[in-house]
């Protein structure tokens, strides 16, 4: 039997997921992006400039906490992998830094992106202010209310923020009007996609940047515990690319249990929810197939998620392919207990996660771990912006 | 090329008409669900060469505004794909038109391409374009299919597609290819600007084997009459939509735009 492939294929695919479903307007920037990606990032003058960024300005590696009255309180011997600690405040600015550098060398002199929780704006608006590139970045008029410091973040940095208005005003109908924007402007703009979505090679890309985070994650777990493999790793699930980070360098090593948290929303049965892989079906949408919530139509359904970073109808096409091989179990957390857990981890470790990254905390309620275990959560990033949805909230 | 694609309206249209053609576009079920076959007649009867009919979709990343717009409002108002193919089997008992489906990929993943395919022939339709399909897949998966029920399939292009692929895609093009006049989304222009031209006259001058209609912007008089001096045709979308969400669906309405449009440029 052949070994399962967990890795992109060289037609863009993970099994019967990714690819590039693009109009023409945009093929010679996709296909620039696939043929000069890989050359481009293994340079050894990229990565020398890649790795002194992340060391010196994103603050890399970033800790691996062993988290000791959250190990008591659920029996196992918890590890937090701090990219709340990065420069800016989560994960997303690893994959910034890269493209940035990746668009320099691609000749591109403005940047676009889209953003939901705006930290992913604020990551490419950081980047952009750090190379004095014109920035403009796509967001949801509802998401723009919810995230508001993100918002004034992006403009101090000298980004314009754009309210995207359709659809739900929130994180697919931005990536719908950074793609048009793409359109419009193919030649000296690149489009900075900030999680493992869109066409080939976008996720794969996106991945690799990420994976920083398993690769530093595999040597401080050698130093912690001796071993570099955890028995669980946990992320939440948005488009995915702080859990395909997290799960990177785990894949072929079929005995790390990996964790795939999504937004339950009021629960999976009630209409609002953006629990792609409970709900969803293939689909094509933002440039690849992938899983997708969907009318029977095909109609893409509006998702709902209190957190604005994991509040999209689909997941990244490589994790849609880890879930159908069954390689990464994926299991949803409500609004509710999300919020709960996000509380709770502030009164055990005196951390406030970002709400995304509180679905990741959720989720260890439904789990049984033996004492030994070893349980690694990537903690994806801070709650400073969410205060205002803490504040609604109200329950603590 | 099979016989059962001689026989396809596009095809004999293309033979038997080499200029001027004008193919109008417009988003099924709107202003309203039923309003897609008196359009459709109302057009034929106006002497529109071939017509385009937009699939719905919730999410067109190639469009502008006036396209969104249309394509929420037809969704809302209960469109989908089978009352769509029942409606053109309507319009194709009271004309010989040429009828092209034009939408985004996943409604016909979801119905089915097989059975969307077989479908749409039945119902009378001669072509479809899948603007997000890649070229690679159509090949590999679907070309067969296509032919199998006489479908014509229409590739894009745009300014920015490089001579070679211009090249692969007209070798494997039966019909026409669908020129996009600027890198843009769908929407409306008063005139094209001197790149445009530019670009009109380099495919002008490539000499492809098949005709190809400019689509996109072209919305008056004029940007029709310029599009005309350099392709087989030109594609008309946005412009009436505009003018059905304005005027509503008056079959004499719609000859008047039709009219107005041909006015030869001032
Ligand atoms: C802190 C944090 N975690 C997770 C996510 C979700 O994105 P992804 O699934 O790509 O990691 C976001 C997105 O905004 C985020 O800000």
């Amino acid at each position: 039997m052949n070994k399962p492939r967990y890795e992109v294929d060289t037609q863009g695919y993970y099994g019967q997921f990714g690819g590039a479903y693009i109009p023409e307007m945009l093929y010679p920037n996709i296909e620039a992006l696939r043929e000069r990606y890989l050359a481009i990032t293994s340079e050894p003058s990229f990565q020398q400039e890649f790795q002194a960024l992340l060391r010196d300005y994103v603050g890399r590696p970033t800790p691996l906490y062993w988290a000791k009255r959250l190990s008591e309180k659920h029996g196992a011997r918890i590890y937090l992998k701090r990219e709340d600690l990065c420069h800016t405040g989560a994960h997303k600015i690893n994959n910034t830094i890269g493209q940035i550098l990746l668009a320099q060398r691609l000749g591109k002199q403005k940047i676009i992106a889209e953003t939901g929780a705006g930290q992913h704006g604020v990551a490419t608006a950081t980047v952009c202010a750090l190379m004095g590139m014109e920035c403009m970045v796509y967001m949801g008029k509802l998401d723009m209310e919810r995230q508001r410091p993100n918002v004034e973040r992006m403009r101090i940095l000298g980004t314009q923020v754009v309210p995207a208005t359709s659809g739900n005003m929130t994180l697919k109908d931005a990536t719908n009007e950074a793609m048009r924007h793409w359109i419009n402007h193919p030649t000296d703009t690149h489009y900075i996609i900030g999680s493992v979505v869109g066409p080939h090679p976008y996720p794969d890309m996106v991945a690799r940047f990420q994976a920083v985070i398993s690769e530093e994650m595999k040597r401080q777990l050698i130093e912690k515990e001796g071993n570099p493999f955890p028995d669980y790793v946990f992320a939440c699930v948005g488009g995915g690319s702080n859990a395909a980070g997290a799960f990177y360098h785990f894949l072929a090593d079929e005995h790390v249990q990996l964790v795939g948290v999504e937004a339950g929303g009021r629960g999976i049965d009630s209409g609002e929810s953006a629990a792609t892989t409970a709900l969803g079906k293939p689909g094509v949408l933002h440039g690849s197939r992938t899983l997708l919530m969907q009318t029977d139509d095909g109609q893409v359904v509006e998702p709902h998620s209190i957190s604005a970073g994991l509040d999209y109808p689909g997941i990244g096409p490589m994790h849609a392919h880890l879930f159908d091989i069954g390689r990464v179990t994926f299991v949803n957390v409500t609004d509710d207990e999300a919020m709960k857990a996000g509380v709770a981890l502030s009164r055990t470790e005196g951390i406030i996660p970002a709400i995304e990254t509180a679905h990741a905390m959720a989720a260890l309620d439904q789990f049984e771990f033996d004492k030994d275990d070893v349980v690694v959560i990537n903690l994806s990033g801070r709650g400073d912006k969410d205060l205002e949805t803490y504040i609604k909230w109200g329950q603590y | 090329m099979g016989s059962v694609l001689m026989k396809n309206r596009i095809v004999q249209l293309f033979e038997s008409k080499k200029e001027g053609i004008l193919s109008i576009f417009y988003t099924a079920g709107f202003p309203t669900v039923d309003d897609t076959v008196p359009i459709a007649v109302a057009l034929a009867k106006a002497g529109v060469d071939m017509i385009e009919i937009g699939i719905p979709f919730s999410d067109p990343i190639a469009d502008g505004p006036i396209i969104q717009q249309s394509n929420k409002q037809a969704i809302e108002g209960g469109m989908r794909v089978a009352v769509l193919l029942e409606q053109v089997a309507h319009v194709r008992k009271q004309t010989s038109i040429p009828i092209v489906l034009m939408g985004y990929l996943n409604p016909v993943l979801q119905y089915g391409m097989e059975r969307f395919c077989q479908q749409a022939s039945r119902a009378g339709v001669d072509g479809v374009i899948l603007p997000d399909m890649p070229m690679a897949e159509y090949l590999q998966r679907y070309r067969e299919l296509f032919r199998a029920n006489g479908l014509l399939n229409a590739f894009l292009i745009s300014p920015t597609t490089s001579e070679l692929r211009i090249r692969a895609i007209d070798s494997v093009t039966e019909g026409f290819i669908y020129a996009v006049s600027a890198s843009s989304t769908t929407g409306t222009r008063h005139q094209f600007e001197a790149e445009q031209i530019a670009y009109f006259e380099r495919l002008r001058a490539l000499g492809l084997s098949n005709p190809y209609l400019i689509g996109f912007g072209i919305s008056n008089a004029q940007t029709l009459a310029t599009a005309c001096r350099y392709a087989a045709g030109a594609i008309v979308g946005s412009s009436f939509i505009q003018h059905l969400a304005a005027q509503g669906v008056d079959s004499a309405a719609i000859q008047q735009f039709v009219h107005d449009l041909r006015q030869p440029a001032p």
